[in-house]
């Protein structure tokens, strides 16, 4: 029997469940290694060799080469997971998040002050705004 | 006996932590978070309970993807603050309480409740940012905390009804324990936020002060509230607020008792991503 997924009709929204956490094993597990200062620095050193010490597919490695963290998420990583590569980057978890809704870090940090983003519109896929 | 004496709730935003490390909290865009906080920090030094029991959640710092406890207490002496790779926060070291933690396992686990006992664990801002919240930046934090972590990171989590029953699991172990202490149960996490994905920023003030009026009147129908609620209306991180239940379902008023009194209510949005939520519910 398949799992129960009754959170894939949210839209802009992938749930972290058992099916991405094992495509997403050594993605996510490549990210914690660089809560560690040593290997914060050898990575920035070199980020392909670094990468290719971990068993991730050439997809999930371009995906952290770009930074494009959509396609690291589907690809099975997890927001907190990759924050770690944020954290290498000396980014903020504001610019993370916004990185990956198309909007400049200005139009993300101006709509978190007005109020963020509504619900209105955004509960199911396909909905009319 | 020891006795709980009251429950507080509040997001753990970890920006909120930057902003207190790195001296910002008088800039125009904290201000309004930490205003919010002011009572707090005179009300929990007047009311200073002699332990915290305080339920929150680790953001792939203690636990990586080799091992995802649902529900994890901290019976060691002492916890370090992580490093999150942006170095360690220059807080406090968190001194635990291994004995009454020891009994709160012992009575939770045979209440059917499986526990992970944990004895070597850092602690990231999940922990850290509640106590700098209420407690500001004192040179040793005013009490032992008995960690409680809580997995909300990969789905399933634990559904708010499991969390609620457990909170009065762990409410019945703290009254039967055998020495004088005073206890407080924090809640932390949420309120509404999303931080993945085109749909990262989502915020629903009108859901979560519904969620708070709620809390407050009606918890146990409150508990029935499916997970796919959370995630649709107050984001894919929203559901970290599963872990209010816990707080409160250790509140006399589930036990029988007289309702609580709500001693402060406060809500701002932003804290960066986050909704910002806090509540300070005192037994009667
Ligand atoms: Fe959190």
């Amino acid at each position: 029997m398949p799992l129960d997924k009754p959170y894939k009709d949210v839209p802009g929204t992938t749930i972290f469940d058992a099916d991405m956490s094992r495509q997403g094993y050594h993605l996510n597990q490549f990210c914690m290694s660089l809560m560690k200062a040593e290997n914060r620095a050898r990575f920035k050193a070199d980020e392909r060799a670094y990468l290719d010490e971990w068993p991730m597919s050439e997809e999930q490695k371009q995906a952290v080469l770009d930074r494009d963290l959509n396609r690291c998420i589907s690809l099975g990583g997890n927001i907190y997971f990759l924050a770690k590569i944020g954290a290498t980057d000396g980014k903020s978890f504001q610019q993370m998040a916004g990185s990956m809704t198309g909007m400049t870090e200005e139009e993300y940090r101006n709509m978190m002050i007005n109020g963020g983003r509504s619900a209105e519109g955004n509960r199911y896929i396909g909905e009319k705004k | 006996m020891a006795r709980i004496t009251a429950s507080v709730y509040t997001s753990h935003v970890p920006a909120i932590g930057a902003a207190i490390d790195m001296k910002k909290t008088g800039e125009d865009y904290w201000k309004p978070v930490f205003k919010g906080y002011e009572f707090s920090k005179e009300w929990l030094k007047a009311e200073k309970p002699d332990v915290i029991f305080l339920v929150f959640n680790d953001h792939a710092t203690a636990f990586s993807l080799d091992l995802i406890p649902t529900f994890a207490i901290g019976t060691a002496a002492e916890y370090t603050p992580a490093d999150e790779g942006w170095g360690p926060r220059p807080v406090p070291k968190v001194i635990g309480h291994p004995r009454l933690a020891g009994h709160i396992a012992q009575s939770v686990i045979q209440d059917d409740f499986d526990l992970t006992i944990v004895n070597k664990m850092d602690v990231d801002h999940g922990l850290t940012v509640p106590l700098s919240l209420m407690c500001g930046e004192p040179q040793a934090w005013p009490c032992p905390v008995i960690p409680f972590a809580v997995n909300v990171v990969q789905y399933p989590v634990p559904s708010g009804r499991r969390c609620y029953m457990l909170g009065q699991a762990i409410g019945k172990a703290i009254r039967s324990y055998d020495e004088d202490l005073t206890v407080q149960i924090w809640g932390t996490g949420g309120m509404s936020h999303q931080l993945q994905g085109p749909r990262a920023g989502l915020i629903n003030r009108e859901w979560d002060n519904a969620f708070l009026d709620q809390l407050i009147a009606d918890p146990d129908a409150l508990s029935k509230k499916p997970h796919i609620d959370y995630v649709r209306e107050a984001g894919s991180e929203g559901i970290e607020l599963v872990m209010w239940l816990i707080a409160r379902g250790a509140m006399s008023d589930v036990a029988g008792g007289a309702k609580p009194k709500v001693a402060h209510r406060f809500y701002h949005v932003p804290a960066s991503n986050t909704a910002v939520g806090h509540l300070i519910l005192e037994n009667a």
